[in-house]
């Protein structure tokens, strides 16, 4: 149900291979809620994380994640900025990769760098975040979140808001979301949100307000400060203005709303605390969830073809909720 | 020293010949054209072009030879290789080298490397500004002293409007055309492919029409202002089209080129974040290579120019926006142009018009003509021979082609510049 050799984006991935990837995730979850939160299923491999930006989370989650399969992890973080004077992003790779990883786990501020790597070099390659372009797990995370508190996907209605333009996390989200069946919109100030996301057949809006009527989630993105000095906006204040949500707008959603963020927040710029702390936020689940996805792809990337029916007989004796077990390819 | 060239179909937009002819070369000029078979008997040398075009030499008013500087992605004498292998006999060379060719000096050391190199004609292209700094007048006229045919700065858009107007006023004093590389640096803010759904799906920055747009209506103003010599490079979107129709429909000293990249390919061709796709200006969508095609068939767009941009593949197999913009074309242009014969856009004539006399005049020189008395610079094609692209067997130094597995129609098989054969398909037929 998935048989691919690299996790690029969520573009192109079919819905089967969505709730399939989704269902592995939902039964890795359950080896985070044990005392002894460790597997042996990746014992002996390797994953490194080649990190070209700063992350806690998302770095974090896949060193955890990799550790709770009894992979050895690397993390290495690397100045992007250094790579014009010194090694090319191609030549550290294959340095790497020379040294036999089972995956390698990639973020970088350039969008298609992962893709340039699953061209070139000879490993699976996670993409752990690539430019403006896409945040893959991060999707999937989100996903399991609201499969989790909504059950289906499908015919839910989602907000995005915030800097639509510069953000990886809702052109994954909002992918895996039309593809599993959701009304998506997006609400944010025009120079951010532009005209050409239509075509993804989702709405637009930049009146908060009217944006969030009626909808069932509410999915609000990192504002970067940075964006003012390129005239996106003329003050960070002016953005938190008309596009923070507050207790107050967010009345205009339905009232089981959920509350969700990729992290880090801006508290009182793009989200009130009162809200990122309030009962309807699963902010924090969504962090617990990301490590269950991202074990469930360093499984399947990892473990590939002749391996995997080996691992899996392993990883199914381990399990002892049988119910997921049947989710297993 | 003669040479007999018979047999062939001759092809000289010039002249509006087109016809079975023989063509006789003495002394490095056009000595004769004449009826087929009546040459018999003459020459030291004959070629035999029995079911080939015969056409004057193809000339390129844009390329990038890289020497001085850049000598790992291209030399004078490597792109000269691929220059008449491609059917070129003559070559216009930015200046944005290392040091830039804004001073007599470096224009003079290109022409001694030209002549060292002995293949296509090298005609150099001064530096508009200083530096290609886009601040001071670089002195033109010393540079045309030691031979430039006109002045850019491209590669680095004018964004000072007052410089571009007394580079437009100056140079009318040397007739010289000012080529412009039309792209707001403002608008296009950095960006890396055309602005649209792709570049948001990609992720990657966009650069918006408007961005040339706005450039070709203002330097279009002052061509209005100044009566001097305009000429577009490398037009990429319908509304530069649109205005450049409207200018020459005025009487403006205004021309214009397009590449064939912008006339054959779309920014799909970005898919996957493929490096040799990506070029300043950026590929543009399907609406604007329909208008370049419409400015190419109603002669809004005077020349079709590679914009031979060679680089190294370190320089392209890295992140998408950090490659280097610029895509090889001196051995692809002609194959590419015949796709428009076939297409029925355009007559062979008509394109060959485009890629000979219209440079030529343009740029003020006496060749892309078969004329009696015209520099023997001639072009021997087989129109219909079909062959597929290898990168790797370019002869550039460098090899970031976006048309690497194409198969084509149409190949060169000699190439004469000034009465010597300087390329020919096979080997032995080399220096007659």
């Amino acid at each position: 149900m998935f048989h691919r050799r690299h996790f690029l984006g969520i573009e192109g991935l079919s819905r089967d291979e969505l709730l399939f990837l989704l269902s592995m995730a939902e039964s890795f979850r359950e080896i985070s809620e044990r005392a002894v939160k460790k597997v042996p299923t990746l014992r002996g491999k390797t994953v490194i994380n080649l990190f070209y930006e700063p992350s806690t989370r998302t770095r974090t989650s896949f060193e955890i994640a990799a550790k709770r399969l009894s992979a050895d992890t690397v993390n290495i973080t690397a100045a992007a900025s250094s790579v014009t004077k010194g090694e090319t992003l191609l030549d550290t790779a294959r340095n790497l990769i020379a040294m036999r990883p089972a995956v390698l786990v990639i973020r970088h501020p350039s969008s298609g760098a992962p893709h340039l790597l699953a061209r070139l070099v000879d490993c699976p390659v996670i993409n752990a975040g690539d430019g403006t372009h896409e945040h893959p797990t991060q999707a999937l995370l989100d996903m399991m979140t609201i499969r989790a508190c909504k059950g289906e996907i499908a015919g839910l209605t989602v907000a995005i808001v915030g800097d639509l333009l510069h953000s990886r996390v809702a052109r994954s989200n909002l992918l895996a979301l039309t593809a599993l069946g959701a009304r998506v919109r997006l609400v944010g100030p025009p120079t951010l949100l532009p005209p050409e996301f239509r075509l993804w057949g989702v709405e637009m809006y930049t009146d908060l307000r009217s944006g969030l009527s009626g909808v069932d989630v509410v999915m609000a993105l990192r504002l970067q400060r940075e964006r003012q000095a390129r005239n996106f906006l003329p003050s960070v204040e002016e953005y938190a203005r008309h596009f923070c949500i507050t207790p107050d707008v967010l009345a205009e959603a339905k009232e089981d709303v959920l509350i969700m963020h990729p992290g880090p927040m801006n508290r009182g710029i793009e989200i009130d605390s009162q809200v990122a702390d309030g009962p309807y936020s699963v902010i924090l689940d969504q962090v617990t969830n990301g490590v269950a996805v991202r074990m469930a792809l360093l499984y399947l990337l990892a473990t590939q073809e002749r391996e995997q029916a080996e691992a899996r007989s392993a990883l199914a004796q381990e399990l002892p909720m049988r119910r997921h077990a049947e989710a297993l390819p | 020293m003669s040479i007999v060239i018979y047999g062939g179909t001759v092809v000289d937009p010039a002249n509006e010949l087109e016809g079975p002819r023989d063509l006789l070369i003495e002394d490095g000029v056009i000595r004769a054209v004449a009826p087929p078979g009546s040459l018999l008997g003459v020459g030291e040398s004959r070629i035999d072009a029995s079911g080939l075009i015969v056409a004057p030499g193809l000339i390129d008013m844009h390329v990038h030879l890289r020497e001085p500087g850049y000598e790992y992605k291209e030399t004078v004498l490597t792109g000269t290789q691929a220059a008449v292998a491609g059917g070129f006999t003559a070559v216009a060379c930015m200046a944005n080298t290392n040091p830039v060719n804004d001073n007599g000096a470096v224009t003079r050391y290109i022409l001694e490397r030209a002549r060292a190199a002995n293949l296509a004609r090298v005609l150099p292209v001064g530096a508009l500004s200083k530096g290609l700094k886009g601040e001071e007048l670089a002195e033109i006229g010393e540079m045309v002293a030691e031979g430039i045919v006109a002045v850019s700065d491209d590669g680095c858009p004018v964004m000072d409007g007052n410089l571009m107007r007394r580079a437009l006023e100056y140079c009318s004093m040397f007739h010289l055309p000012v080529s412009v590389h039309e792209e707001d640096v403002h608008l296009a803010g950095g960006g890396v492919m055309n602005e649209g759904p792709t570049a948001l799906r990609l992720g990657l920055k966009g650069i918006p029409n408007a961005a040339e747009e706005v450039m070709v209506a203002r330097d279009i103003a002052l061509a209005r202002l100044t009566g001097g010599r305009l000429h577009i490079a490398h037009v990429s979107t319908k509304e530069a089209v649109a205005l450049i129709r409207q200018a020459k429909a005025e009487g403006l000293a205004v021309t214009a080129e397009v590449t064939p990249h912008h006339f054959t390919l779309t920014e799909s061709a970005v898919e996957g974040y493929n490096t040799n796709a990506k070029m300043a200006p950026p590929l543009r969508r399907a609406a604007d290579v329909e208008a370049v095609k419409d400015g190419l068939r109603d002669g809004t767009i005077d020349a079709i120019a590679t914009d031979h941009a060679p680089h190294h593949r370190d320089e392209k197999e890295v992140e998408f926006d950090r490659a280097a913009y610029g895509v090889v074309g001196l051995e692809t242009a002609l194959p590419l142009a015949l796709r428009l014969v076939e297409e029925g856009l355009l007559s062979l004539s008509a394109v060959l018009r485009k890629l000979t006399v219209n440079p030529a005049r343009i740029l003020g020189l006496p060749y892309g003509t078969l004329s009696p008395g015209a520099p023997a610079d001639v072009v021997i094609f087989d129109p219909h021979r079909r062959w597929q692209v290898e990168a790797r067997r370019l002869r550039s130094k460098s090899k970031n082609t976006p048309f690497d597995g194409w198969d084509f129609t149409g190949k060169v098989i000699w190439t004469l510049v000034g009465g010597r054969v300087v390329y020919a398909e096979r080997k032995e037929e080399m220096g007659r």
